[in-house]
């Protein structure tokens, strides 16, 4: 029987298995060195701020594994021996494979900074993490202030998370506004506010220069680069974005970039060996995506993609139209198609902010064709499937906001802001929208 | 703001602890008059029990009310005993024990708490409002702004299955057992309420008044918390305000009411086979008796479950019910919202429920099918099983145990659904209609979900609501009570309880969206 190897238990490499196990009667190992079980990193704050324990985050329960015949192996894989099929851990024993799927995720960037090893700094990516702040951030008795550097999304929930603990936090962003890489100004504003309206120190064009350590070897603050001010702190936490977890890659025959190069079939340079995840390069990028995408949704996709393959059914990556969500705070968010940070040539925008400074809509759409072409919402649910619809069909800017009753997602009863946004646009754009009635049969119509 | 709160904490838990000491006090003594009154309104014939309780009860005077309890308990039995033994089946006294006792009780206490009873209303009652509410308020402030503030749910002993929890466990156990099966020891809870009974029907205050006003208050209070908690979720916020308008106003007042206008008690929101004593011979007589409402009562509990009940399942899910009228979910979705994680959501749990609720279920149509034979049939059984050790049974381990006992008592342990979700025979009929045919269903918003488990950590059905969304699929299940708060919970805005067409409602799918979607179509279509 072929024996199917993932280095992996993350989102990607679970779904691969599953989706092969659906397939196939392949024998399947999943091996990682972080956890016995797939958990999900995503809700790693939720157990520090008590929302959750920690076997909440693991989606499936513990007999599901022996029961779909997925192996389970612990231990950290030090070298991948391609001619001979075989890795080895180490722990000092080793493993064969007929065919290997990495899906080994990301590591947290460090930037070289003096002090980024001390005891008390550290990210948030992995369940080791989320132990050692228990150990440096229990409270705000042990950890008097935190300091956070890196201004993205795992910046803002790590901040959120020692808020909830009462723990001061500051917060460095080396942008001039929170996230404004990816968000337009406008929502950039927004979430800046929302930053500070929780007493979250927040320092913009911020940079750090270096970690300072105590007579133990713990960081006893940090020094910012602009202003040569010293912070007093008991903990770090860097989140200056991610890249692949492949150093033990490096020096295998399995070609790298930034990270594992794997073309759209997601198959890297051995034959019998595939990447994806949060790992995998792609050697053009897909569209207007980046070559790495270090996201939940595309990680889940590669794995349901690369188990066709795998099953005999090779069948290339074409993820479909870009969508993504987030919560900042109290304040949700949701993306579908693209709304770049700055308008390219072709677009036009329209925005719409309530009143309460917590909820916008921000709509890209082409100046000459009319064609929708990204919205961003924030405190606004909005439905996946209507979108998803709109960005095939191509509709116009127009049809979204005829059909913004169709489109929403919120709770029942919520308030409603869709004859507003419509009557804005209608003024400022000298039309006559009207807003039409939320139909079910359009909802659920599927061409 | 804080300490505002410890303050609140304090009056609350001074209030509880009066409340809970008054059981130890108080004087009782049966007068010749009382005992003449209880003979006479319970023609009882036996003079043995007559004999002994002027011999060894009457003109004695007790000093709590177990002692009395006791001797008066005794008295009954053993003058039963000689009764049957001697087969003069017609003298023997039915009466439960403890409740014979209580009615005694109720008549012949006195001292403190009887002569001021509005006084001890406020140190109890009154206390632990202000209390409560001194400690609930100031969250608008200390929590933040509005939003899901779950924080530290998981570290606090009295939503952790921490020391607090098990003896909030404890408290609620032993109260549920006082209330069913000693109701003579709690009389002097009743006196604090008689006022407010008397003002309502004319009577003085019965355990089960008691237990209703201490419901509606506790509904009512911690209505407030949830008033604050989901201020930013008008789903939460009506929800709330209709499970506590049917609870005060139609499981409460209006009963009351009709009493004091010598008419059936009667909750005209609570169906059958919830209400499982519906069919029970004594009640079909008594609304026989009282004329047009009582024959109006009759058929609208017929129409109720046979009609109302599934078409407005079939339009808006279970959920009408369980979360908008019910008073048991009502008391779940109040008192019970900080236990509601505690469920739990394993596989093993789900088929457990399926038996357990499916079994009680089929118990109360069997038992009502024994009932209506017998009372249309005029026999005592059917196959020679009594209806009546039926019925005692189904009241005793249904009634009292399941929905009472382990019903509220097991909040702090196994969350707050634990009778909604495992005992309740009108959930079952409710549940079947809804997986089967409804509109109903909560929609996983496409591909959106990234597995956290916020959603299933808190259902407090213990639906795995996570296992559906993650794989793209709505959720329809018989159990789901549309409480909402998985969607509330949500961080990524991926869960919508909604109605719509049934076509499509149920939507099994292996490939998200998102993905290619020759992909979807070729796996998903499979
Ligand atoms: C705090 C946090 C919040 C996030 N929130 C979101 C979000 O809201 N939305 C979103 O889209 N994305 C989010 N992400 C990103 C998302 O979690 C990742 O994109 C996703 O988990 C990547 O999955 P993966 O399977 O590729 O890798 P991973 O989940 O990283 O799994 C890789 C596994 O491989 C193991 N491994 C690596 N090397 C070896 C080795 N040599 N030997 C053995 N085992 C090895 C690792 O220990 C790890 O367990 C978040 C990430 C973090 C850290
Ligand atoms: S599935 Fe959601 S709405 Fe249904 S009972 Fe559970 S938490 Fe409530
Ligand atoms: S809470 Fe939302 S994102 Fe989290 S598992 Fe449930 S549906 Fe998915």
């Amino acid at each position: 029987m072929e024996h199917i190897v993932i280095i992996g238990n993350g989102i990607s490499g679970v779904t691969a298995a599953r989706h092969i196990r659906k397939g196939s009667d392949k024998k399947i190992t999943i091996v990682s060195a972080e956890s016995d079980y797939f958990f999900s990193r995503t809700a790693l704050m939720y157990v520090y701020m008590g929302h959750m324990k920690f076997e909440h985050t693991q989606p499936y329960e513990n007999w599901f594994w022996k029961k779909n015949r997925i192996d389970l192996k612990k231990g950290y894989v030090e070298r991948i021996d391609t001619e001979n099929n075989t890795l080895h851990f180490a722990e000092g024993d080793f493993l064969q494979y007929d065919k290997l799927i990495i899906a080994t995720g990301s590591q947290p960037n460090k930037f070289g900074w003096p002090g980024q090893y001390l005891k008390g700094v550290q990210s948030l990516y992995s369940k080791q993490d989320l132990e050692n702040l228990e150990v440096y951030a229990p409270n705000n008795k042990v950890c008097k202030r935190a300091v956070i550097v890196g201004g993205g999304l795992i910046g803002i929930e790590l901040a959120e998370m020692l808020h909830s603990r009462h723990i001061p936090v500051t917060f460095l962003v080396r942008e001039t506004s929170f996230w404004n890489g990816v968000l337009p100004s406008e929502e950039s504003a927004m979430i800046n506010k929302e930053i500070l309206s929780n007493g979250i120190d927040l320092r913009l064009s911020s940079n750090l220069k270096e970690i300072k350590s105590d007579e133990n070897g713990q960081v006893k603050s940090v020094i910012i680069k602009e202003t040569g001010e010293e912070i007093p702190c008991n903990i770090v936490g860097l989140t200056a974005g991610v890249s692949p977890n492949i150093n033990f890659i490096k020096n295998s025959e399995i070609e790298t970039g930034r990270g594992i190069k794997v073309n759209r079939y997601l198959e890297t340079s051995i034959p019998n060996i595939y990447a994806i995840g949060d790992c995998a390069e792609q050697r053009e990028a897909i569209g207007n995506r980046r070559p790495i995408e270090a996201v939940w949704y595309t990680g889940r996709m590669m794995g349901e993609t690369v188990a066709q393959t795998i099953c005999g059914n090779r069948i290339e990556y074409k993820p479909g139209h870009w969508f993504n969500s987030a919560k900042f705070f109290d304040i949700e968010y949701q993306t579908y198609g693209w709304v770049w940070p700055q308008p390219k040539d072709n677009e036009a925008r329209f925005y719409w902010e309530h009143e309460s400074g917590k909820k916008c809509f921000h709509i890209s759409y082409d100046k000459n064709t009319r064609e929708f072409i990204g919205i961003n919402n924030f405190g606004i649910r909005m439905r996946h499937e209507f979108f998803d619809k709109i960005l095939t069909k191509k509709q116009t800017v127009e049809y979204v906001l005829e059909h913004l009753a169709d489109a929403n997602f919120d709770p029942e009863f919520y308030k409603l802001h869709e004859k507003e946004i419509v009557t804005k646009f209608n003024t400022q754009n000298n039309t006559n929208i009207q807003l039409k009635k939320k139909s079910w049969k359009r909802i659920f119509q599927t061409n | 703001m804080k300490q505002i709160q410890n303050i609140g904490l304090a009056l609350f838990l001074v209030g509880l602890a009066i409340f809970t000491s008054l059981i130890f006090f108080g004087r009782y003594e049966v007068t010749p008059e009382i005992l003449e009154n209880l003979v006479s309104n319970k023609g009882i014939k036996s003079e043995l029990f007559i004999n002994n309780m002027n011999s060894q009860v009457v003109g004695k005077e007790f000093s709590n009310p177990f002692s009395f309890s006791t001797e008066i308990t005794s008295v009954l039995e053993s003058a039963n005993e000689t009764l049957k033994k001697n087969s003069e089946w017609d003298k023997v006294i039915w009466d439960k024990p403890h409740s014979l006792t209580y009615e005694i009780a109720k008549q012949g206490g006195s001292g403190l708490i009887k002569d001021n009873k509005w006084l001890f209303w406020w140190l109890t009652f009154g206390l632990g409002i202000i209390g409560a509410l001194m400690h609930i308020i100031p969250n608008v402030v200390i929590k933040g702004p509005p939003g899901i503030k779950n924080n530290g749910i998981w570290f606090n002993t009295a939503t952790n299955r921490g020391w607090i929890g098990w003896f909030a466990f404890v408290f609620l156990v032993g109260f549920y057992l006082l209330l069913y099966f000693r109701p003579d020891y709690i009389v002097n809870w009743t006196y604090i309420v008689d006022p407010i009974s008397e003002s309502l029907s004319g009577n003085l205050a019965s355990q089960w008044f008691l237990y209703g006003f201490l419901y509606c208050t506790v509904m009512t209070v911690m209505a407030v918390r949830m008033y604050i908690k989901y201020r930013h979720n008008k789903y939460q916020i009506l929800r709330t305000t209709s499970v506590l308008f049917f609870q005060i106003v139609f499981a409460f007042l209006i009963p009351e009411i009709l009493i004091r206008f010598e008419k059936p008690w009667y909750d005209f929101k609570n169906a059958f086979p919830l209400d499982y004593d519906f069919f029970f011979k004594w009640n079909l007589d008594e609304l026989i008796a009282s004329g047009g409402l009582g024959l109006f009562i009759l058929i609208w509990g017929i129409v109720l479950t046979l009609v109302i009940v599934p078409v407005m399942v079939y339009f808006f899910g279970k959920r009408w019910y369980c979360s908008w009228v019910c008073g048991c979910g009502g008391l779940a979705e109040t008192l019970g919202d900080p236990y509601r994680h505690l469920s739990d959501k394993s596989l093993k749990a789900w088929k457990l429920e399926r038996w357990l609720v499916h079994g009680v279920l089929v118990f109360a149509l069997v038992m009502t099918g024994f009932t209506l034979y017998t009372y249309f049939s005029g026999a005592e059984g059917v196959l020679g099983i009594r209806t009546q050790t039926i019925q005692d049974i189904y009241g005793l381990l249904i009634g009292a145990f399941f929905a009472g006992v382990i019903g509220t008592g097991f909040y702090p342990i196994f969350g707050n659904r634990v009778w909604c979700r495992f005992g309740c025979p009108l959930a079952a009929y409710l549940g079947i209609v809804q997986r089967f045919k409804s509109r109903f269903r909560i929609t996983t918003n496409g591909g959106q979900c990234i597995s956290c488990g916020n959603c299933s950590t808190y259902c407090e059905q213990g639906i795995d609501v996570r296992a559906y969304a993650q794989k793209g699929e709505n959720i329809v299940r018989a159990s789901c009570v549309g409480c909402g708060i998985c969607s509330a919970v949500c961080p990524r805005g991926v869960l919508k309880l909604e109605n719509g067409p049934e076509k499509g409602r149920i939507n099994p799918t292996e490939i998200l969206l998102g993905n290619d979607v020759d992909l979807m179509d070729l796996v998903n279509q499979k």
